[in-house]
């Protein structure tokens, strides 16, 4: 477990400071010389931090935005059309925010995935995990929201095809729809209340991102070989080792990042979002941005009724439970501490499970895929397949990988990873 | 204190301290959710909201066959002048092969079947079904296409394949006169 080291600094406003706020204390034990962190954390740890920077770079932006945004429906197209043209500098801002989602994204969903391959979510970090899963909830609603505000239309459609989802809740679903849009279709109330939720929702992730670092300073870092720290010898300040790793790796990402906002700043985005919101025409076809691609698949993929077969006695109708798979993809993830059995954390020791791990990463590009398709020929097929190995991943394959797989033998330590013997 | 609480205590063990704790907590719980409900509630439809007035289409303009889309509390609204052979389509439809069994009669108003009035709003995910406008794909069964999932609804507006669950609404609505109707 950790040990909180009291900073003690030379120079005396510093010390004045920390003797009546101990806030260089708290940056050092979480992210400073006095963070002992595993010596061997590989490229796939730098995400969390990018991640953190990416959420900076957001608030930075956005709140500049919001400077020049208008919240109704007749003004909010023709003033973000004006931050684009007039505005000075405001092309940058806003291509900074709108790519800014894109690679808050990317960053995300790679360490996600590594968490899900090093075991990153099993005991003691469980709820380190589950506050990750907390934060990336958060994130997409914020996402959602913050597309709606262009007001373009694909910001009404997708405003109105994503809060048509509770209507799918039985009796109640319709009387939720009315409250979420505060009239009878999505209009200015709810572009208003978009606007209001989409400025908030961010600082309640940077709050959940800190009890996120405080999880994780009382868990301690894992660690690709997934073994506990033994000594000393295990572990390095993560200052200045970490924050220079980390700052490499926030330039290579940053160029990327720059090549986008710069070169191809709208190939992320869907064209028919340069046309005004129209309630009159949908859209030929409604495609969500792409981070949200697989989970829409699973959605789209549920076509049938669970009932009683050859009546018509229906239990749950398609679209609910297309609805419920939806939020169950996600929300499996909060269960998986106790769901994968196997007591060995990293994949690297779990030759059998790194096949299936590798199967689900495909899963999601597969699902990334259809859900930008439509809904005709063979993508329906691929999609419920998909959806069935994502929830088969997770419910069926990891409870019972952990029983009967034989794992490789654990190195003796992360200072001295050779093998031990066999016994 | 123990003096006390031994001299008022029930038979059956609770106090009289208890009970004032039960009740100052419930009390508290009951002050909470009144207190939440304004903070709740102003999310509901605003009265200008509510107020929108009905509108009136001038039917005369409509020819046989033609279709035109309302806008009514922000939503379209198809009204559609039916053929014969359309209404003799959705009368000819066994009820066992719908989703969501209604008879055609029950769709429009009696002795107005060339008129059908529904919602342009899929009960899907709440897209606008296209074949309201001449050129329109209307689907597999003469009626509407919805673009967005793929339901096809029939001649009487009624879900015949796809993913959405219900019928395309009926929005209340009255004939004024013969030329005149009014929704809402």
């Amino acid at each position: 477990m950790a040990e909180w080291n009291a900073a003690k600094p030379k120079n005396a406003v510093a010390a004045w400071v920390e003797e009546r706020l101990p806030i260089l204390s708290l940056v050092n034990n979480v992210v400073g010389v006095d963070t002992p962190t595993p010596r061997n954390l590989n490229y796939w740890w730098n995400f969390g931090s990018l991640a953190g920077l990416m959420l900076v770079v957001q608030i930075i932006s956005g709140v500049v935005l919001a400077m020049h945004y208008t919240p109704h429906t007749s003004l909010a197209f023709d003033s973000v059309e004006r931050i684009m043209r007039d505005v000075n500098y405001g092309w940058l801002i806003r291509y900074m925010h709108a790519n800014g989602a894109s690679f808050f994204f990317i960053a995300v969903y790679t360490h996600i995935f590594r968490g899900l391959y090093y075991g990153s979510y099993k005991a003691p970090r469980e709820l380190l995990w589950m506050l990750g899963v907390v934060i990336f909830l958060l994130m997409m609603a914020t996402a959602f929201m913050g597309y709606v505000l262009p007001w373009g239309q694909m910001s009404f459609w997708g405003a109105t095809v994503i809060t048509n989802l509770f209507s799918a809740i039985p009796v109640v679903g319709e009387s939720i729809v009315t409250l979420l849009w505060g009239g009878f279709s999505v209009d200015n109330p709810t572009l208003n209340r978009f606007f209001s939720l989409h400025y908030l929702l961010p600082f309640v992730i940077a709050g959940v991102v800190i009890l996120h670092l405080w999880a994780k300073k009382i868990s301690d870092s894992g660690n690709p070989l997934g073994i506990d720290v033994k000594s000393n010898a295990d572990q390095i300040p993560f200052h200045p080792f970490y924050t220079i790793k980390d700052a490499f790796g926030a330039g290579v990402f940053f160029f990327v990042f720059a090549a986008f906002i710069f070169y191809m700043p709208n190939v992320l985005g869907h064209p028919d979002n340069y046309i005004p919101a129209d309630p009159m025409v949908t859209p030929a076809s409604i495609v969500p941005e792409w981070y949200f691609l697989p989970f829409y698949a699973i959605l789209r993929s549920i076509t049938f009724d669970i009932g009683i077969p050859f009546t018509d006695i229906v239990f749950i109708p398609a679209k609910l439970l297309g609805v419920l798979a939806m939020f169950a993809s996600i929300l499996v993830w909060l269960f998986l501490p106790w769901l994968d059995t196997s007591k060995v954390r990293s994949g690297k020791f779990r030759p059998t499970f790194r096949w299936f791990f590798l199967f689900l990463v495909i899963d999601m590009f597969v699902l990334t895929v259809v859900g930008g398709k439509k809904p005709e020929g063979i993508w329906p097929l691929v999609g419920l397949i998909g959806t069935a190995y994502y929830f088969a991943y997770f419910l069926v394959i990891l409870p019972l990988l952990g029983k009967i797989e034989k794992t490789l033998p654990l190195p003796e330590s992360i200072a001295n990873p050779v093998v031990k013997a066999a016994e | 204190m123990s003096t006390i609480n031994e001299t008022i205590e029930a038979e059956d063990g609770a106090t009289r301290r208890d009970f004032l704790h039960v009740a100052a907590a419930g009390m508290a719980g009951v002050g909470a959710v009144m207190a939440a409900w304004p903070f709740i509630d102003q999310m509901n439809p605003a009265a200008d909201t509510l107020a929108l007035a009905s509108v009136e289409v001038d039917l005369s303009a409509i020819g046989v066959g033609e279709a035109v889309i309302i806008k009514w509390r922000g939503k379209p609204v198809f009204v559609r002048h039916r053929t014969e052979a359309e209404i003799e389509a959705a009368r000819a439809v066994p009820m066992d092969v719908l989703v969501d069994k209604q008879p055609d009669a029950e769709r429009v108003q009696e002795g107005h079947a060339e008129w059908l009035v529904v919602l342009g709003v899929c009960t899907h995910l709440g897209c606008v079904p296209l074949g309201t406008k001449e050129g329109d794909d209307r689907g597999d069964f003469g009626g509407w296409f919805c673009p967005c999932h793929g339901s096809h609804y029939d001649t009487a507006g009624r879900i015949r394949k796809g993913p959405a669950p219900k019928n395309l609404e009926v929005p209340t609505y009255a004939f004024v006169n013969d030329t005149t109707l009014q929704i809402g």
